[in-house]
């Protein structure tokens, strides 16, 4: 593992450089096209809901993979050029945001209706009263479930192997080939995801504490 | 305080995670035995060959069997080993793979257009060479690039297979391009259908492959490198490897290998058969 470590380093920093790029960009986006998408879901304008459905089903039940060959191959044959690292950022966020906004639907159908009402009746419009009501509820109940999506996003971004992407996944492929060494170069990103993942799985663990 | 002993025990997992993990690589297995006694016990000789590459090792989906140049070789080389009645079994690869199953003895011998190099033979042992390979490159038809010179332009964008060493020499001839490694060839291909980079570098027998199924496609520039394909097989296996070896001899002194080699690359356009006749 040493050896690995040692001499394919600037190797790994790229890889894990590219993939908390992917992963923060993609967590950002994710959240908030998820977030819209879930009240898309919640909103008493029929034909919206029905937008926000299709696009969370569709996107939740198709494999990363498809989604994330879909931008690297078709993508550039026929609308814009965009690069293996675009193209997989860019499939891993639609892909996520359909499971987060299916979470903070939830999320915002399990607060009560009476905070809506609540709100309402005091004069807020719908859209003051999701903002400064519903949705910081909703949230806060949702921050575990939430942190399972981050903490699967960053393990997701893994995707981009396949799009040469560069990323963490794409890395330890080239490593294992080049070392030969197929048990320990995966060792060794398996350690690089913990450094991104673990942390992230404590601050939101903390910020469940803190808000709850 | 306590924060810290949390931390503590969590690393502590860690570090015991990897010894135990480390300490499976080192068990005795399979790979230990040897292989040309098995072999003869079973009838039986496992090959490792490519799926997915054209001419060499493909899956046709008909029958479900590898058809290829590799395979028929593996074939020829079974018969010569365990007699007219010896099977051949194949065992699909990929350049990722391959070593690490020939080394827990899932395989016997890999013949999946490997090409002998020092650092593969560390780990591996390799028979004579039973292809005269070299790198290449494709391009789409008309296209700017003529020979690896061309590519060596800050911005430029190589294509490659993963565990394939093309990566690594074009690196070395052209180090201002910029190579991506995809997984397998069939999306290389794809890759270099959708403009992701102007060229597709490996070995000149894969290429002739996917020139003869893209027609758009044509293979440019010759071969920059000499780099010939080997059957290899695990270490301490050396009466195994003398077998293959004479096998190799024999098939290529009576017809055998060259009528292969037509078989396979006799209506490649470009191909020079005089040159690889053996």
């Amino acid at each position: 593992m040493w050896y690995i470590l040692t001499h394919y380093w600037s190797e790994l920093i790229q890889g894990l450089g590219y993939t908390l790029l992917s992963s923060l960009i993609a967590l950002v986006f994710s959240t908030i096209i998820g977030t819209m998408f879930a009240i898309f879901e919640v909103l008493p304008n029929r034909a919206m809901r029905i937008i926000g459905r299709i696009y969370i089903e569709l996107f939740r039940n198709i494999p990363l993979l498809v989604i994330a060959m879909f931008f690297y191959v078709i993508i550039p044959m026929y609308v814009a050029k965009i690069d293996g690292f675009t193209a997989g950022t860019i499939g891993l966020t639609i892909y996520t945001s359909s499971f987060i906004a299916e979470t903070v639907r939830a999320g915002i159908q399990s607060v009560d209706t009476g905070q809506m009402e609540g709100a309402r009746s005091n004069g807020l419009t719908y859209w003051q009263a999701m903002q400064h009501i519903v949705l910081p509820q909703a949230f806060k109940i949702v921050i575990p479930p939430l942190g399972n999506q981050f903490i699967n996003l960053v393990k997701n971004s893994s995707v981009l192997a396949f799009v040469a992407g560069f990323d963490l996944m794409y890395q330890g492929n080239s490593i294992a080939s080049l070392s030969l060494d197929t048990i320990n170069s995966y060792m060794v990103v398996g350690v690089f995801y913990l450094i991104i993942t673990l942390p992230l799985s404590y601050y939101m663990r903390h910020l469940e504490k803190r808000l709850a | 305080m306590k924060k810290f002993t949390r931390y503590l025990v969590v690393i502590g997992m860690l570090g015991l995670l990897t010894v135990f993990l480390t300490a499976c690589g080192s068990r005795k297995s399979l790979s230990q035995q040897d292989v040309l006694t098995n072999d003869r016990a079973s009838n039986t000789i496992t090959w490792g060959v490519k799926a997915d590459t054209k001419l060499f090792g493909l899956m046709d989906v008909k029958d479900n069997t590898i058809k290829g140049f590799d395979a028929d070789i593996a074939t020829a080389i079974t018969k010569k080993i365990l007699g007219k009645n010896g099977k051949a079994k194949f065992v699909q690869v990929t350049s990722q793979t391959r070593i690490p199953l020939l080394k827990n003895g899932n395989i016997d011998a890999i013949i999946a257009t490997m090409t002998i190099t020092p650092e593969r033979e560390k780990q591996v042992d390799f028979s004579k060479s039973y292809f005269d390979a070299g790198q290449s490159l494709l391009v789409k038809k008309g296209s700017s690039i003529k020979s690896v010179q061309d590519l060596n332009k800050t911005g430029t964008k190589v294509i490659g297979v993963t565990g394939a060493n093309s990566v690594a020499n074009i690196k070395k001839f052209a180090p201002k391009a910029k190579v991506l490694e995809l997984s397998d060839y069939a999306q290389a291909m794809t890759a270099l259908k959708s403009g992701q980079g102007v060229a597709l570098t490996t070995d000149n027998g894969i290429l002739y492959g996917m020139a003869s199924q893209n027609p758009g496609y044509e293979v440019v520039g010759g071969t920059f490198t000499k780099e010939p394909y080997g059957i290899a097989i695990n270490k301490g296996q050396a009466p195994f490897k003398k077998e293959v070896n004479q096998a190799l001899i024999e098939i290529e002194a009576d017809g055998t290998y060259n009528r292969i080699l037509k078989k396979w690359f006799g209506n490649v356009a470009g191909f020079d058969y005089k040159e690889a006749s053996r």
